[in-house]
């Protein structure tokens, strides 16, 4: 379809015009459904952890609390942003972009369904996430630095700390999963699970499942890892100096990490847009017509059900258990899996390595 | 002039300037952050020559793990900038004379007589062929002893930094937590069950009352 | 050794976590118990301590009698009384002064009050924009005292025989 108005766009204009045209578009496509699932995230979050507490959750604005979001945007469109007097302006304001930018530049190489309906279809689209992931810190430790507090810059430490520790275990689960796929591509790492949900690399690599899982809970600060906004120490952490939209554009940041991260556990490890009925004699016929991206949908919003349940259900952890379990535990397992994942590519095992 | 040299000078002013910026700042978080712009930019010039994998291995380890330790570490020490910068004048000519020496010598090893387009004709890629593979096969085949060389030595590094490092205190005065033996605790060995009576026999009052 | 498995598995399992979820899980689906406050309301008490009230008696007679017990045991000095005698010798209020930002709802007034004047009714549904109207007076009392004295005497009816 882009590539469609591509060609239509460059009949009448630069070649390089109509190129950078397409790519807005498609970013933008792909950008304001992210931003908007954001919205009704929290909206969904509120909910679900009311649910779990017997609650009934946000129940006023619109039918059953639904226009919840608008309301809050509003909110904070309306509210002033204070910048502190003794802080770092440029620095200060630069801050919430720098945790937005690339928590949606992520977006980027993620397929949402096949033939390549993706924005960028690139070779290294695993390192491009990880790295991409990886400069999401700058926003917390520049924030919690430029905000001139000791509780901001207490919370960016230990935030940034905490991110950087769990990349290396993300970093090693990625690894065995490039290891089984034999490629960086996110559509071939899909493409190669091919085949019913026996065939998707949840089996081989269910250690690393959990690892990944739980390393992106950490690294996008949720509960049941969010010391660094221990409202009960450390009252908001690094964005405890911003309010209004500035304060908002952090809570984006984070929720979108939040879908990011769940899109990748589903397309690594959960087969991505492919159906789990792929194979099954009946079922398989009956359920032909879903897309694939329905699919995927159905099984990022039971992660990110699941990161809203861990939110309700697990205790805060303190910080240095917190740094055990990454270091000690995660990290030690990852690359005994690794070494796992090695013997059963050299002896060829199962329906995952061929 | 193409699009893609449009957004290669942008890139190369970008990592020049901010080079620059880094050894002109006052601060030094500001020093370090113009450094991270410096890498990103280069990462870009790398994407922009299809060294995706080099670009992406650089934000990766430089930008989001080893400059992130060292800002934690600039922020952290109260650096005084102007004992730093005493002797700055006196130390000045030799400066600039050490400065064109190295880059003379830089010029001279890899500049345009030895690395131009004329010595150095790039190969001709085709557009699909994985950064990634083009990297790893020659590094695990040609040059695998060198590799695990790198590895071993940057093993010795690690444990070299913890034994500097390490300090071990007397359990006895400072108090470890060994959460493995917190875990397996059961009820039976912090809770003793005690059965007594609940009135105290007659026997054991007068017992009491001779006392 | 069975001892040891059975630990790795526990710890490796992540058996406590999935207890745990399992508790929130059940929950999820719980019937809720929110109260949706302004069309649904919780019952309560006939000694609900809200809205204080000036009472009469059947002849229309204001009951207080400026004893100033109320004023004596407020423990917030809430309550601001001034006393005259009236032309046919009884003892009366000229000022009954309630300040409800300093009054906790204590119920100690109601209490003392020795002929069942100061009263606190069941009414909590009210609300003050500016300072001023805070400063509740006698007038406003026996206003709203007249006004709910059918609620007012069924709650100290029902209370009656335990006091």
């Amino acid at each position: 379809m882009f590539d469609m108005l591509q060609t239509w766009l460059s009949s009448f204009l630069y070649d390089w015009l109509a190129i950078l045209i397409t790519l807005l578009i498609q970013a933008v496509a792909v950008i304001l459904p992210v931003l908007l699932a954001v919205a009704w995230l929290t909206f969904f979050e509120r909910k679900v952890i009311g649910y779990m507490q017997i609650r009934m959750g946000p129940n006023r604005v619109g039918p059953q609390g639904w226009l919840q979001p608008i309301a809050d945007a509003l909110k904070l469109m309306n509210k002033e942003i204070i910048f502190p007097s003794q802080s770092n302006l440029y620095l200060f304001v630069i801050a919430p972009v720098l945790a937005l930018a690339p928590a949606i530049a992520g977006w980027a190489v993620i397929p949402f369904d096949a033939n390549g309906v993706v924005v960028a279809d690139i070779n290294a689209g695993l390192l491009y996430v990880l790295a991409v992931s990886s400069v999401v810190v700058y926003g917390v430790i520049i924030s919690g630095w430029a905000s001139n507090s000791k509780y901001a810059f207490l919370g960016a430490m230990r935030a940034s700390a905490q991110k950087i520790s769990y990349e290396i275990a993300m970093g090693f689960a990625l690894v065995t999963v490039l290891m089984v796929a034999g490629s960086m591509n996110l559509t071939a790492i899909v493409e190669g699970q091919q085949g019913g949900i026996l065939n998707w690399y949840w089996i081989p690599l269910l250690p690393m499942f959990f690892v990944y899982f739980l390393s992106g809970v950490a690294e996008t600060n949720r509960a049941p890892f969010d010391v660094a906004e221990g409202e009960s120490e450390i009252v908001a952490g690094f964005h405890v100096e911003y309010s209004g939209m500035a304060f908002a554009i952090f809570f984006l940041a984070e929720y979108a990490m939040m879908i990011l991260i769940s899109f990748m556990t589903a397309i690594m490890f959960l087969g991505g847009w492919l159906s789990p009925f792929e194979g099954v004699p009946l079922l398989a016929d009956l359920f032909a017509w879903v897309p694939g991206f329905i699919w995927l949908f159905m099984k990022v919003a039971i992660f990110l059900f699941i990161f809203l349940w861990f939110r309700a259900t697990f205790p805060r952890y303190r910080y240095d258990q917190i740094m055990r379990l990454g270091w000690k535990v995660f990290i030690p397992v990852t690359i005994v899996w690794v070494f796992v994942v090695g013997a059963l590519a050299y002896f060829k095992m199962g329906p995952w390595f061929n | 002039m193409t699009f893609e040299q449009f957004i290669f000078y942008i890139l190369a002013t970008m990592a020049a300037l901010s080079g620059l910026m880094v050894i002109s700042v006052k601060n030094p978080v500001k020093a370090a952050l113009w450094l991270v712009l410096t890498f990103v930019s280069t990462a870009g010039i790398w994407l922009i020559a299809q060294a995706e994998f080099l670009g992406l291995v650089l934000i990766l380890v430089y930008v989001g793990a080893v400059m992130v330790l060292f800002l934690f570490v600039v922020m952290m020490l109260d650096i005084n900038v102007a004992t730093i910068k005493e002797g700055f004048t006196r130390y000045y000519p030799l400066g600039v004379l050490t400065a064109l020496a190295i880059f003379a010598l830089i010029y001279l090893v890899v500049g345009p007589n030895r690395f131009g387009l004329e010595q150095v004709v790039p190969p001709v890629m085709d557009g699909n062929v994985s950064n990634t593979l083009s990297i790893a096969v020659p590094l695990y085949t040609t040059h695998v002893y060198a590799f695990i060389l790198a590895a071993v030595l940057l093993l010795v590094g690690i444990v070299a930094a913890i034994t500097l490092t390490l300090r071990r205190r007397s359990p006895e005065t400072v108090l470890y937590q060994n959460i493995d033996k917190q875990v397996k605790v059961r009820a039976a060995d912090r809770f003793r069950m005690v059965k007594m009576d609940a009135v105290k026999k007659e026997a054991d009052i007068n017992e009491e009352e001779k006392d | 050794m069975i001892t040891f498995i059975k630990h790795q598995v526990k710890t490796f399992g992540l058996i406590e976590l999935f207890k745990g979820l399992a508790v929130t899980g059940k929950y999820f689906f719980k019937r809720k118990i929110t109260v949706r406050y302004p069309e649904e309301k919780t019952p309560y008490s006939p000694r609900f301590r809200g809205h204080h009230a000036l009472r009469r008696y059947e002849n229309g007679e204001e009951r207080c009698i400026a004893c100033k017990l109320c004023e004596a045991v407020c423990p917030a000095n809430a309550i601001t009384i001034e006393s005259e005698e009236r032309a046919d010798g009884s003892r009366r209020t000229v000022q009954y002064d309630i300040d409800m930002f300093k009054c906790i709802y204590c119920g100690f007034c109601e209490e003392a009050c020795p002929v069942d004047a100061i009263v606190e009714t069941r009414v909590y549904e009210y609300e003050f924009h500016e300072r001023g109207p805070n400063i509740v007076t006698k007038e406003r009392l026996l206003a709203f005292g007249d006004q709910q004295e059918a609620q007012i005497a069924a709650d100290r009816a029902a209370d009656a025989k335990y006091r």
